[in-house]
């Protein structure tokens, strides 16, 4: 098999192939089915990539090399590793799940729309797979087109205003990334072929690794590079594109974004942006610390302000991402590692978080959380799942979160007590306001509003209940992700220190 | 030599076409025709370097790889232009032999603008592919703005070609070998004598008038804007590659050692021309003017290739002529057939013309520069020449975060045509929509991606 298809391959392939065919389904329904059985079929594979885990046996499957740029020494370069494994895998989970719970919402032109989410499962895959610089560059742009059709064509009201938004940031970023790129390729080793060309630099991610760079020029490779990741994460002060985003887009399309594609970011920062600059690293880590904190605090309190639903999660999603990026930069042992875990938790619960508030919306038209009251009691089911969700993303102990926070928190401990003391305010402070968000929304007497809200359906039902088992199976046994993720957090901090 | 000798000889054919042919669409086809023998010629003579002829030009003009493969690359968007817009061009006037003679005439300049190796040809060639476009740019008699639109490109073309001579005067005069030929120039890495630096400086200012670069840009919106939209979509792209390709070849060999010195004034020209392309696109209401901004935008990431003016420099000239070229003569293309050329006539298209709008789209983000589509390689290939060339690295940061912005405008179109609705129920393509125009559309969203995705396609060759 190693020869004929590989698990990178099958990885991009099937998204782009599934793209494919909803862009030519005729009825909603073909599209809708044809993008729930190819996005399984992408979690099995994604899931048989757990048991190929061993390099030296398995090279041939989990990487694909093509010579593609010859004289500028850019190869068509993916292959999975540990890191890369544990993302794809949380994307292979979130896009089924994303669409069987929306699979209720009726879509104008869901050809092209599901042909669009597809295509956006696509770039991410290869994000988190690209081990060439050109490569991970095309498939960060390609992840970024599909989104901006999304948005803007079927989202709220300011739509076009808000995706623009948040296009031409991230474009902007993007594009200084790419000046960056193109000075650490300048930089590299030459790179021979097999039929004797040499040519003079190479845009591997190992040749990138040894990139001849004197540490004035990696602290400012630092700032290109980490403008990119941090608009794209979005810390403290890049963040102003996110809650109108997500406010406006379609919310099948809030949850890509939330739960993967702000991982892009924080993937960028741990493949690329640590191994490449470290003594940039170590120039600037505490300045970035500072940020993420002051995000983390700084979006808690709007968050409490929030009367939308959608804003108020959009907030808590950069205060949870905050405090990750500040445990990446604590840079040891533990922090990194609670990072790692915490990536694939935030994606599992934030998605909860959307489906439930997604439900909300169909069913009552509202947002607003003044205008919501008592839906426990028209609701119960919904309100259990959410609940726990919600328990989920304070990080209670018991859920997956908690594993992640905790070990994050000693981590920034270790670093510096201060820090770890402030941002365990953000915790309070997400417990305040999601309790409230809860005890609004859903305790209470019911009025016009939520009168008439029905409970869950199955399929709603069978999703919420999948999140919630993954919520409490990685709450109680952690291990298998810690050990997945263990070798990939050791190699990066050898690297960088 | 072969792409000299059958465009000019193929330009008078097509002269006489209209007398011999009652046809009206006869030209046309006679005009594919001899530019395709023109490719074939010119590929054949770098590939198995067989010229048609052998004549002594007494290394007046230099014919190697990468100079025909320029002329390739031009002749190949004008092919794909004729194939697209041919019969808009026959709509302009009675007699469309002759503006695809004078087209041919262009090209014959392009040609030589492409390969001269003195200051006389250089000259020779920059006004044999000015001059047609003058009655090209006024062809449209009865209209008033094509009219002035001629006139003033007339006048001011004019001006800027005395202080071109006047440039060439000096050079030769302070130069103590006393050569028109452009490598006899050089003068080693010195200080630049007085009377070469004021050579420099006027061929400067009037190539970067040819080419509209700001401060020398002001001609270009209203002839943009009055010439046939056919023949806009020619003059803004092929035949501004081309000056941009004499520009370089000009400064490379004659004043390529004295780089460091002159330098400063293309960062100055670079920078003026990136803010006033970019912040003034911004503003346009109108698509036609939009683009005409929108190609000084790009002239400015061209520049950089004169700033850098390395070899990745030369092939990124060549990707941009190609993908600049593709994406805004598709564009044009589509502006013909519409009704409005005001950004709301957009508005729904991509309902009632969902192939129009999927191309118009594919064409805007290759102007972008968004991956996969030849936009992006060019842009990347500029950037790597100049962050190659190591001087003034803040030129490269400003020029991106110009990109960014050129998204706005470019977005503006596809947000009319994808996210808005049409005010009138009604078409808002009146002209008549053929099959062929369609299939071209395809082939150039098509070209877009493959240049996009394999780059190699075009510079390749130079490597092989």
């Amino acid at each position: 098999m190693g020869n004929y298809f590989t698990f990178p391959d099958l990885l991009i392939w099937l998204p782009l192939l599934a793209g494919f065919f909803c862009f030519f389904a005729k009825e909603e329904k073909s599209a809708r089915l044809t993008a729930i059985v190819f996005s399984l079929l992408i979690l099995g594979v994604s899931i048989a990539t757990l048991f190929f885990t061993n390099d030296t046996k398995y090279l041939n499957y989990n990487n694909v090399n093509y010579i593609w740029l010859k004289y500028l020494g850019a190869n068509y370069y993916i292959g999975l590793d540990s890191t890369g494994r544990m993302l794809t895998l949380l994307t292979a989970t979130v896009f089924p799940l994303i669409l069987i719970a929306t699979s209720k919402t009726t879509i104008k032109n869901a050809a092209s729309y599901f042909g669009l989410i597809m295509l956006t499962q696509a770039g991410l895959m290869g994000v988190f797979m690209a081990l060439d610089a050109l490569t991970f560059y095309f498939f960060w742009e390609l992840a970024l087109i599909p989104v901006y059709f999304l948005c803007s064509k079927w989202g709220g009201e300011s739509r076009i205003q808000a995706t623009f938004k948040f296009f031409v940031y991230t474009f902007a970023g993007s594009l200084l990334m790419l000046i960056g790129i193109i000075y650490v390729y300048l930089h590299t080793g030459t790179k021979g072929f097999e039929d004797g060309v040499i040519v003079n630099h190479s845009f591997s991610l190992v040749s990138f690794y040894n990139a001849n760079l004197s540490a004035t020029e990696q602290n400012w490779l630092f700032v290109l590079f980490f403008i990119a990741f941090a608009i794209k994460m979005p810390i403290f002060p890049f963040h102003t594109w996110q809650p109108d985003a997500y406010d406006q887009s379609p919310t099948s399309v809030t949850m890509i974004l939330s739960g993967v594609m702000v991982k892009m970011g924080l993937f960028g920062l741990l493949r690329w942006l640590m191994p490449v600059f470290p003594s940039g690293v170590i120039h600037y880590k505490n300045i970035v610390i500072i940020l993420s904190i002051i995000g983390v605090v700084y979006a808690s309190c709007i968050a409490m302000m929030q009367d939308n639903i959608k804003k108020l999660i959009a907030y808590s999603s950069i205060a949870h991402i905050g405090l990750m990026c500040a445990a990446i930069f604590a840079m040891n042992q533990i922090a990194v590692q609670g990072a790692l875990i915490q990536m694939f938790n935030h994606g599992i619960n934030i998605v909860g978080m959307w489906i439930v508030v997604e439900i909300i919306e169909r069913q009552t038209g509202v947002k607003k959380i003044s205008q919501l009251s008592g839906l426990a009691s028209t609701a119960p089911v919904l309100t259990i799942f959410l609940v726990i969700i919600a328990f989920a993303n304070i990080a209670l102990p018991l859920t997956n979160a908690f594993t992640g926070e905790f070990l994050m928190f000693s981590g920034l401990y270790n670093n510096n007590k201060w820090f770890a003391a402030i941002a365990g305010l953000g915790i309070i402070l997400s417990a305040v306001y999601t309790l409230n968000m809860i005890q609004k929304v859903f305790f209470g007497s019911t009025n016009a509003v939520t009168a008439e809200v029905k409970d869950i359906s199955l399929n709603e039902k069978i999703v919420l209940m999948i999140i919630v088992g993954i919520i409490f199976f990685i709450g109680v046994y952690p291990q298998p992700l810690i050990e997945l993720t263990k070798d990939a957090v050791n190699n990066l901090l050898v690297r960088v220190k | 030599m072969n792409a000299i000798i059958l465009t000019a000889i193929w330009g008078v054919v097509m002269m006489f076409s209209g007398v011999f042919f009652k046809n009206k669409s006869i030209p046309k086809y006679l005009a594919i025709i001899g530019l395709l023998i023109a490719v074939i010629a010119n590929t054949a003579e770098f590939s198995i370097a067989k010229p048609i002829v052998h004549i002594n030009i007494h290394d007046m003009l230099r014919f190697e790889k990468y100079n025909l493969l320029f002329i390739d690359v031009a002749f190949l968007c004008t092919m794909v232009y004729f194939l697209l817009s041919g019969t808009e061009i026959e709509k302009v006037g009675p007699h469309a032999g002759e503006y695809f003679a004078l087209i041919f005439f262009v090209l014959c300049g392009v040609s030589i603008v492409a390969t001269f190796n003195t200051l006389l040809m250089f000259f020779i060639g920059i006004e044999i592919m000015s001059i047609p476009l003058y009655i090209l740019t006024g062809s449209e008699k009865r209209n008033l703005k094509s009219n002035e639109a001629a006139l003033k490109y007339f006048l001011m073309g004019a001006f800027s070609t005395g202080i071109m001579l006047m440039g060439i005067a000096f050079v030769y005069g302070g130069n103590p070998n006393g050569s028109f030929f452009i490598d006899k120039i050089q003068l080693g890495s010195g200080q630049m004598p007085v009377m070469i630096a004021l050579g420099l400086l006027f061929m400067l200012v009037s190539l970067s008038f040819k080419v509209s670069a700001a401060p020398f840009h002001f001609w270009t919106p209203d002839v943009y804007d009055g010439a046939p939209t056919v023949f806009t979509s020619f003059m803004s792209t092929i035949v501004k590659a081309a000056g941009f390709f004499a520009f370089i070849r000009l400064f490379e060999h004659s004043f390529g050692t004295m780089h460091d010195q002159w330098q400063k004034l293309i960062v100055i020209i670079t920078v003026s021309t990136l803010l006033i392309g970019n912040v003034t696109a911004v503003f346009q209401q109108s698509v036609k003017r939009m683009l005409a901004y929108s190609s000084i935008a790009q002239a400015g990431f061209m520049l950089l290739a004169l700033f850098a003016l390395n070899d990745k420099a030369k092939e990124g000239i060549l990707l941009y002529t190609a993908a600049y070229s593709l994406a805004t003569i598709g564009l044009f293309g589509i502006l013909t057939k519409m009704e409005d050329f005001t950004i709301d006539g957009f508005n729904g298209l991509a309902k009632q013309q969902p192939l129009l709008a999927f191309v118009a789209t594919v064409c805007l983000l290759s102007l972008t520069g968004v991956p996969l589509t030849a936009g992006f390689q060019s842009k990347f290939f500029m950037l790597m020449a100049a962050v190659d060339n190591g001087h003034q690295f803040w030129l490269v940061i400003v020029a991106v975060l110009f990109a960014a912005i050129s998204a706005y405008y470019y977005f503006r179109v596809i947000q009319a045509m994808y996210f808005k609705e049409s005010s009138q129920p009604s078409v808002t393509v009146i002209h008549s929509i053929s099959s062929q125009f369609k299939i071209m559309l395809i082939v150039i969203a098509i070209l877009i991606s493959i240049i996009g995705i394999y780059p190699e396609i075009v510079i390749g060759w130079m490597y092989r």
